[in-house]
């Protein structure tokens, strides 16, 4: 059963597709919306929160309309990626007003119990302004919890955590994912998510590109050719050697006194890369994975889909 | 009424708008009307219908429109603008009920900074007191006009206070007081109006009857509302293209 549905949706601005005919439906537990940034992630939260018409296409939230229909937000929540919240309030306050603007029966309990989900009870007598950004996220998740929403909506909430912060942010989403809501974030991290377990949503340039279990996509991601840069002391021998290795695909000569080396088996290479060296009596001086922009890791992800669609 | 004024949302506006002591900045203006008031009572102890002058000229056409652009369109504009209104829109309150108490929230402020120091201002002033609570009486309209009309404004607009300083400016303080016609949208000219019913005074170059300001003004500030209510109810955030 699916909470969310899009079909066919398309938002642009002007000449500027954003979103381009996507197709999906999230149902309960975690789903992970990924691409770099620019991809369109943005957009679809947005359209799917409420805040944005679709430009084409059908868009249903439990079955009705987001846009112009505040009455979802009884069931939904979102947690925005900007960091602008009422500073001067405490975080108590702030999720209280929440709970009060939701009307609901006992907000004191309901506060209560979204700060204590959120492990906030420390510091919800400090006002906002004095929090760091891991505490912002929390007391903003908190505060789109308190009416115990069927659907949680966040926009980039890794953004800026320390690796801590995030592992328990992780942790919190798949707790409320267990407990059947629907939990849709968006991040432009993959490796940010790895402990995560769900569905994946994969969008590149505003298209879907690929989306299904986090393992396997995981793997593909793996699995993806890496590109190093080796200097050693005998680049040419070096370069013979790699050749009759299976996990090399190529090697290259730059010119500038290094080797170019495409491995399809990332493990592989990274562990057999310094016995096979020293056992031939090359002195490895430098070894680089040459720095991939998300784009080109997710552009991978792309046109390995439409191989296996092939 | 109550089914529109949200107090939740009524407090923290007042705390957004007067914290960071704001309160001050916004007491200065009134200040100076009542410092004003007093200077030319004591050089002038005689005239009396510098008084007319003083507070419609500057109450009536600087400290009130002034005032209530700064406060109407931060109410709500303000959070609009810095993204934390979403957390208040990501609820289920009714569209109209958050214009409408961010509306009361700023013509209340506005009284209270403008509206209060010009009764006081006139009644310091030498001559009938009846002129002072004409004034008043006009201020307490003008506030609730102007905080509609900008409330309405920075909803629709991003540049509210420069197309609120545009109006005051130049189709209140220009237009409306060369051609005629420009008073019938001019709000000044309905507070005025209402003003110069009680204390009929030339002085105050009051350029529209009781029922037109009265009813013009009623149309507007409802206009107004319900307009802010609908863009409001389609809010959408501003996404830069991919």
């Amino acid at each position: 059963m699916s909470v969310i549905e899009l079909t066919n949706v398309s938002r642009w601005y002007g000449n500027v597709v954003a979103v381009n005919d996507i197709t999906m439906s999230i149902g309960p537990g975690v789903t992970g919306l990924l691409g770099p940034n620019g991809a369109g992630k943005s957009t679809i939260l947005h359209m799917i929160a409420g805040f944005l018409a679709t430009s084409k296409g059908t868009l249903t939230v439990n079955g009705g309309p987001s846009w112009e229909n505040p009455e979802i937000y009884r069931t939904l929540g979102l947690v925005p990626e900007r960091d602008s919240v009422y500073a001067f309030l405490t975080g108590e306050q702030f999720v209280r007003a929440t709970a009060k603007l939701h009307k609901l029966p006992d907000p004191d309990a309901a506060t209560r119990r979204a700060i204590e989900i959120t492990d906030m009870a420390a510091a919800q007598d400090r006002r906002i302004s004095t929090y760091s950004k891991g505490m912002r996220q929390r007391i903003k998740v908190a505060a789109a919890l308190v009416h115990d929403p069927e659907i949680l909506l966040l926009d980039e909430p890794f953004n800026g955590m320390d690796p801590r912060q995030r592992l328990h942010m992780m942790d919190l989403l798949g707790k409320l994912g267990a407990e059947g809501r629907v939990i849709l974030f968006s991040s432009h991290i993959l490796e940010e998510v790895e402990k995560l377990s769900g569905t994946i949503q994969v969008m590149v340039a505003g298209r879907l590109a690929a989306s299904g279990d986090f393992r396997a996509i995981r793997r593909l991601m793996t699995s993806r050719p890496h590109v190093f840069t080796v200097r050693s002391s005998d680049d040419r021998r070096l370069a013979a050697v790699l050749v009759g290795r299976p996990y090399t695909s190529a090697v290259e000569f730059t010119g500038r006194g290094s080797l170019q080396v495409r491995t399809s088996d990332f493990g592989a290479f990274c562990a057999q890369i310094a016995p096979l060296s020293r056992d031939n009596g090359i002195a490895l001086r430098e070894l680089l994975p040459t720095d991939e922009s998300l784009e080109s890791v997710f552009g991978y992800l792309v046109s390995n889909q439409a191989n296996q669609g092939s | 009424m109550s089914a529109y004024f949200n107090p939740v949302i009524a407090s923290i506006t007042v705390r957004a708008t007067l914290g960071r002591r704001r309160a001050l900045l916004f007491a200065i203006p009134a200040a100076v009307l009542i410092a004003l008031t007093l200077a030319v009572r004591a050089t002038h102890p005689a005239g009396n219908s510098w008084a007319a002058q003083v507070l419609g000229d500057f109450g009536f056409s600087v400290l009130l429109p002034l005032l209530a652009l700064i406060v109407g369109t931060g109410v709500l504009g303000a959070e609009i603008d810095d993204g934390s209104g979403i957390h208040l829109l990501a609820t289920p309150v009714r569209r109209s009920s958050i214009v409408f108490t961010k509306f009361v929230v700023a013509a209340v402020l506005t009284m209270a900074f403008a509206a209060i120091p010009e009764l006081i201002a006139g009644l310091l002033a030498p001559g009938s007191g009846k002129l002072a609570v004409a004034l008043f009486a006009g201020a307490l309209v003008g506030s609730v006009i102007y905080t509609a009309a900008f409330v309405m404004t920075s909803v629709l607009t991003t540049r509210a206070i420069a197309v609120g300083l545009l109006y005051v400016l130049v189709w209140e303080g220009l237009l409306s007081n060369t051609v005629g016609g420009a008073r019938i949208l001019s709000i000044a000219h309905y507070s005025l109006g209402v003003a110069n019913a009680i204390y009929p005074d030339p002085d105050l170059r009051a350029g529209l009857t009781l029922s037109t300001s009265v009813i013009l003004g009623a149309i507007v500030t409802a206009g107004a509302l319900i307009l802010a209510s609908r863009r409001l109810s389609a809010f959408a955030i501003k996404g830069e293209p991919a």
